[in-house]
C-alpha cells in the first residue's frame, strides 16, 4: 500500500508543479480520441437511424415503382403494382400512390419535385413522420425534411408547383423514399418523370391525391409508389429477386435493404472526411505524445536520479513514469469521450432525413473501451522506450541533471560550417539529434498531408458545389463541409500542439549549449533563430513529402474517383504558411528560454 | 574515539577509470579501506581527486571500474542495479551537497520517501519521519515545501532522509559544501549527534570543521589515498576546539 499511495503522491504532485506540459499531453491525446470518437459515433449512424425511421413511419419492407416514363396507362400501372400486394409473404399494403413530376419554386429557387398523392387520413404502411406542422389537406403541401432545408423554407411558406400555389402545412420525413438530394439514383431509379424537366435532383412533397393528379401533363405523366409490408422483413431482398419489376423504363422493385443504402451513402462522404481525418489526427497525436514524452523525461532526469538515490529500483521508477502518463492518459481519454459525444451529434445528426435524434449517437460501452485502450496505448507506446532508458540511467549522471550525451553526426557538423549563426546552431542542434529531426520530418509531412487533404476536399466540393443546379444548398455538401472545418480545427491544433511540443523538447534539450552561446556573445535573437530553423530545416521536406501524401490519402479516401488536385498557388501558399508557422511556434519557447539568465542552467550543468 | 565495531565497509584495489590509451584518468586509483561500526571517517582533497567518484562508488550509485567491495559483509560490486538499489534504500544513507530534496513533495514526504519505496506501511513512514524531524529540529517545518525552507533546513531534512531506514552506513557528499556559516553550523551539531549516536559515517568534504569531527582523516590525490590520520576523540568537543569551532559556534548562534 506504502509503495502504491508513494507513486499516487509523486504523480500528483509532479502534475501540479508542472501543469503546462502536462496539460498539452492531455491536449494532444484528447485530440486523437475525440477525433476516433467521432470517428466510432458516426460510423454507428449509417446503420441505426433507418431502422429507427422505419419503425417511427411504419416503412415499407418493399417498395414498388412504376415510372411515368414506363408508358403504362394509369389502369395499366395500377394492375401491374396491384399483383405484387397479392404475392406471397405480404402481410399489408398501400397504394399504388400517383406521384406528379412538378417544377417547385420558392423565392428564385427552382428545383423539381415529386409530389406525392396521399389521403388525408393516416396510411397503414409508409406513414411519412409530421416533424413539424400538420399533414397533407387540400391547397396544402408537406415537404420532406432534407428537401425543406435545402429550400430554406418552414411551415407557413409558399411554394408554387407548376405555377400553382401551395402553402407549405407540414415538415415529415419517410423510409419509402430515399431523401434530396438522392432521390434518383442508379441503384433504386426514380420516382420523378425524366421525360419531364430533366435538369432536376428532384425533392419529395406530399400532396393531396386530387391534387398529384391534377400536376401531372403528357410531358410528366404520373408515377405510382406500392408500400408492401412482409411478413419477415429480412426476406425482402429474395421477394425482390421472385418478383422482377415489370420490364419497362425505370420502374424496379425496391427491398428496404436497398433503401437504407441510398441513405447511407449520406453519411458516407462524411466518413470519407472523418476516417482519414482520424487516421492523421491519430498520426499526430502519437507524434506529439513522443515528442512531449521525451522531453518530459529529460525533464525528469534529476528526479529519476533522486528516486534511484535512495532506493527505486529501475522497475519503480520506471512504474512512477509510467504511471503519470497513464494517468494523463485516462484523463485525456475521458475528455475525448466527452467531446466526441458532445460534438457527435451536431456532425453525425442522422441526416435531416431521417428520424434519428440528435443528441443521442450510437455511443456505447464498447466505444468508450476502445477509445480508453488507444489512449492507454498510445501513451505506453510513447513512453515506455524513454522512461525505461531514464531508469537505466547512471544515477550519477541523473542526479548531475545532465542531458543525455548527444551523437556527433560529422557530416552535419561539416556541412553547418560557413553558415550564418542562427543556421548554424540549427544545424549544429539538428545534429545532436538527427532522430528526433527525423521524427519532426515525419510529424510535419502527416500535418501537411492533412492540409492537402482538406485542400483537396475543398477543391472538390467547390466542383460539385459549381455543378449543383438551380443555386440551391445541397444539404449532404453543408454538412461534409462542416467535418470537414471540425476536422481542420482539429488537425491544424494538434500541428501546433506538436510544433510547439518539437520545440520545447529542442529547447531543454539545447538549454545548455544556448546558454554557453549566450555567455560566449550570441544574442537572444540569435539563439531562439538557431532553435526556429532547427524546427524548420527538417520541416522542409516533411512539407514536400505532405503534398502527395495529402492528395495520395485522399484518393484512398474516396476510392481514386474524381480525385482534383488543388491549385498550386494553394498548395504553395500551404507550404510555406506551414513552414512560417512552425517558425514562430518554435520561437515562442525558444524566447522564453533565452530570457532565463544564463548562471544557473550552466551551474546547473555543472553542479 | 566512538566505540567501534566490526567493519561495516570495506574495499580492496577499488578502481574506477574512465577512457583509454592516452585518455585514461584514473578517477578512483587502487583505494583499499575499511571501516569499522560507528566510525567516523572523512577524506579530504582537492577538487578533482576523486573524493566523490569514491563516495558514488561506495554507495553503489556508480559501478568500479576493478576490485572489490564489501558492505555488512556482502560483496557488492557485482550486484544488479535491482539489488543495489534495495542495497541503498535498506543499508546505506545519502547526503548530498545540493540536498536532492523532490521539490513537490514536503519535509516530512521527503523523509518518507525511501521507507515507502522499501515497501514500509504510509503509517510507519509517517511515524518515523515526525520522529526524525523533531530529531533533526524540524517537527514544526513537517508541511513545508524545500523552497520555503533555508539551506541548512534543507540540508537537515535530507540528513534525515538519509536515516530513515536505520541504515548501516551514511555517506555525505560536501554536505555543507552549498551552506553559509549559520547552516553549517547546524549541520555540524547535526553530525556530532550522528557520531555520537554511534552511526557509521563517511563523509567527503573540504570542510576542515567537518573532518575535525570524525574518528579517522583520509587524504586523497589524484585518485589514490596519500595519507591517513586517526583523530584523538572525533569529536567536537576535543578537536573542535582546536579548529576555532567552539568559539566560532558561539559566536553564531
Amino acid at each position: 500500500m506504502g509503495k502504491i499511495r508513494l507513486i499516487a503522491r509523486l504523480v500528483g504532485r509532479d502534475l501540479r508543479r508542472r501543469p503546462g506540459p502536462a496539460l498539452l499531453l492531455v491536449l494532444a491525446i484528447t485530440a486523437a480520441t475525440a477525433t476516433l470518437t467521432l470517428g466510432l459515433v458516426l460510423h454507428g449512424v449509417t446503420s441505426q437511424p433507418y431502422q429507427q425511421t422505419q419503425a417511427a413511419t411504419h416503412g415499407p419492407d418493399v417498395v414498388a415503382l412504376i415510372s411515368g416514363e414506363s408508358g403504362l396507362s394509369p389502369a395499366q400501372a395500377a394492375a401491374e403494382v396491384r399483383t405484387l400486394s397479392h404475392a406471397a409473404g405480404v402481410t399489408g399494403y398501400n397504394g399504388p400512390f400517383p406521384v406528379a413530376s412538378a417544377v417547385l419554386r420558392y423565392r428564385g429557387l427552382t428545383e423539381g419535385v415529386a409530389a406525392e398523392g396521399r389521403a388525408e387520413a393516416p396510411a397503414s404502411v409508409d406513414r411519412p413522420k409530421v416533424l413539424d406542422g400538420t399533414w397533407v389537406r387540400p391547397g396544402g403541401i408537406v415537404l420532406e425534411r432534407t428537401f425543406a432545408e435545402a429550400l430554406g423554407v418552414g411551415v407557413g411558406g409558399r411554394v408554387t408547383l407548376n405555377d400553382r400555389s401551395f402553402r407549405v402545412v407540414g415538415i415529415a420525413v419517410t423510409a419509402a423514399v430515399v431523401p434530396y438530394p438522392n432521390m434518383c439514383g442508379p441503384a433504386y431509379g426514380c420516382v420523378f418523370s425524366r421525360s419531364g424537366p430533366n435538369n432536376f435532383n428532384p425533392g419529395l412533397a406530399w400532396v393531396t391525391e386530387p391534387a398529384a393528379r391534377s400536376l401531372a401533363s403528357a410531358q410528366a405523366p404520373l408515377s405510382y409508389l406500392l408500400n408492401l409490408k412482409l411478413k419477415d422483413p429480412a426476406t425482402a431482398p429474395a421477394f425482390v429477386s421472385e418478383h422482377p419489376p415489370p420490364p419497362v423504363a425505370n420502374s424496379p422493385v425496391l427491398s428496404w435493404q436497398t433503401l437504407e443504402a441510398g441513405y447511407g451513402s449520406e453519411v458516407h462522404a462524411e466518413q470519407t472526411v472523418l476516417t482519414p481525418a482520424a487516421w492523421l489526427a491519430g498520426l499526430l497525436a502519437i507524434a506529439s505524445v513522443a515528442v512531449l514524452a521525451g522531453g518530459r523525461m529529460a525533464e525528469r532526469t534529476r528526479r529519476v536520479g533522486l528516486l534511484k538515490a535512495v532506493g527505486g529500483t529501475p522497475r519503480t521508477v520506471t512504474v512512477v513514469l509510467l504511471a503519470e502518463n497513464l494517468v494523463l492518459a485516462l484523463t485525456a481519454a475521458a475528455a475525448g469521450l466527452a467531446i466526441g459525444w458532445g460534438v457527435g451529434p451536431l456532425l453525425s445528426s442522422p441526416g435531416a432525413a431521417l428520424v434519428g435524434t440528435p443528441g443521442a449517437p450510437a455511443f456505447s460501452l464498447s466505444i468508450a473501451g476502445l477509445v480508453v485502450a488507444v489512449a492507454l496505448v498510445v501513451a505506453l507506446a510513447s513512453t515506455l522506450v524513454p522512461a525505461i532508458r531514464a531508469a537505466r540511467t547512471s544515477t550519477v549522471s541523473a542526479l548531475a541533471d545532465a542531458a543525455r550525451r548527444p551523437r556527433r553526426h560529422g557530416v552535419l557538423i561539416r556541412l553547418s560550417r560557413g553558415l550564418p549563426v542562427p543556421m548554424l546552431l540549427g544545424m549544429r542542434l539538428i545534429a545532436r539529434r538527427p532522430r528526433r529531426a527525423v521524427l519532426s520530418t515525419a510529424s510535419v509531412a502527416v500535418t501537411a498531408g492533412g492540409i492537402v487533404a482538406v485542400l483537396a476536399f475543398h477543391a472538390t466540393v467547390h466542383l460539385n458545389a459549381a455543378t449543383l443546379s438551380n443555386g440551391l444548398g445541397n444539404p449532404m455538401i453543408d454538412r461534409d463541409e462542416q467535418i470537414l472545418t471540425v476536422m481542420t480545427v482539429v488537425l491544424v491544433a494538434l500541428a501546433i500542439l506538436n510544433a510547439i511540443c518539437a520545440a520545447w523538447t529542442t529547447v531543454l534539450d539545447a538549454r545548455h549549449s544556448s546558454a554557453l552561446a549566450r555567455a560566449l556573445g550570441a544574442t537572444p535573437g540569435q539563439v531562439t533563430a538557431g532553435i526556429a530553423a532547427a524546427q524548420v530545416l527538417p520541416a522542409v521536406p516533411g512539407v514536400l513529402l505532405g503534398i502527395p501524401l495529402g492528395i495520395g490519402l485522399y484518393s484512398v479516401a474516396v476510392n481514386g474517383i474524381g480525385i482534383i488536385v488543388p491549385p498550386v498557388w494553394w498548395l504553395a501558399a500551404a507550404v510555406l504558411g506551414t513552414l512560417a508557422a512552425i517558425a514562430a511556434l518554435a520561437a515562442i519557447p525558444a524566447l522564453a528560454d533565452a530570457r532565463r539568465p544564463v548562471s544557473p542552467i550552466l551551474q546547473s550543468e555543472t553542479a | 574515539m566512538n566505540d567501534v565495531g566490526a567493519s561495516v565497509l570495506r574495499t580492496r584495489g577499488l578502481r574506477k577509470q574512465y577512457g583509454k590509451g592516452e585518455g585514461l584518468v584514473r578517477a578512483v586509483d587502487d583505494v583499499d579501506l575499511e571501516v569499522a561500526s560507528g566510525e567516523t571517517v572523512a577524506v579530504m582533497g582537492p577538487s578533482g581527486c576523486g573524493k566523490s567518484t569514491l563516495l558514488h562508488l561506495l554507495g553503489g550509485l556508480d559501478r568500479p571500474s576493478g576490485g572489490e567491495l564489501w558492505l555488512a559483509g556482502q560483496r557488492i560490486d557485482q550486484l544488479g542495479e535491482r539489488a543495489l538499489a534495495r542495497l541503498r534504500r535498506d543499508k546505506i544513507g545519502f547526503i548530498f551537497q545540493a540536498f536532492h530534496l523532490m521539490d513537490e513533495l514536503t519535509a516530512a514526504e521527503n523523509i518518507e520517501l525511501p521507507a515507502l519505496l522499501a515497501g514500509r506501511s504510509a503509517r510507519w513512514a509517517r511515524r518515523r519521519a515526525v520522529e526524525l524531524l523533531q530529531r533533526v529540529g524540524l517537527a514544526d517545518r513537517a508541511r513545508f515545501l524545500p523552497s520555503a525552507l533555508s539551506g541548512g533546513q534543507r540540508q537537515r531534512v535530507a540528513v534525515a532522509r538519509a536515516l530513515v531506514s536505520d541504515p548501516q552506513l551514511v555517506l555525505a557528499d560536501e554536505p555543507t559544501g552549498n551552506l553559509d556559516s549559520q547552516a553549517t553550523v547546524e549541520v555540524l551539531r547535526l553530525f556530532e549527534d550522528l557520531h555520537a549516536s554511534g552511526q557509521t559515517l563517511v563523509i567527503v568534504t573540504h570542510d576542515s570543521r567537518i573532518a575535525a569531527t570524525a574518528d579517522r582523516l583520509i587524504s586523497m590525490r589524484d585518485g589514490a589515498f596519500v595519507d591517513e590520520t586517526r583523530l584523538t576523540g572525533g569529536s567536537a568537543g576535543n578537536l573542535g576546539a582546536v579548529a576555532g569551532l567552539t568559539e566560532m559556534c558561539e559566536r553564531e548562534v
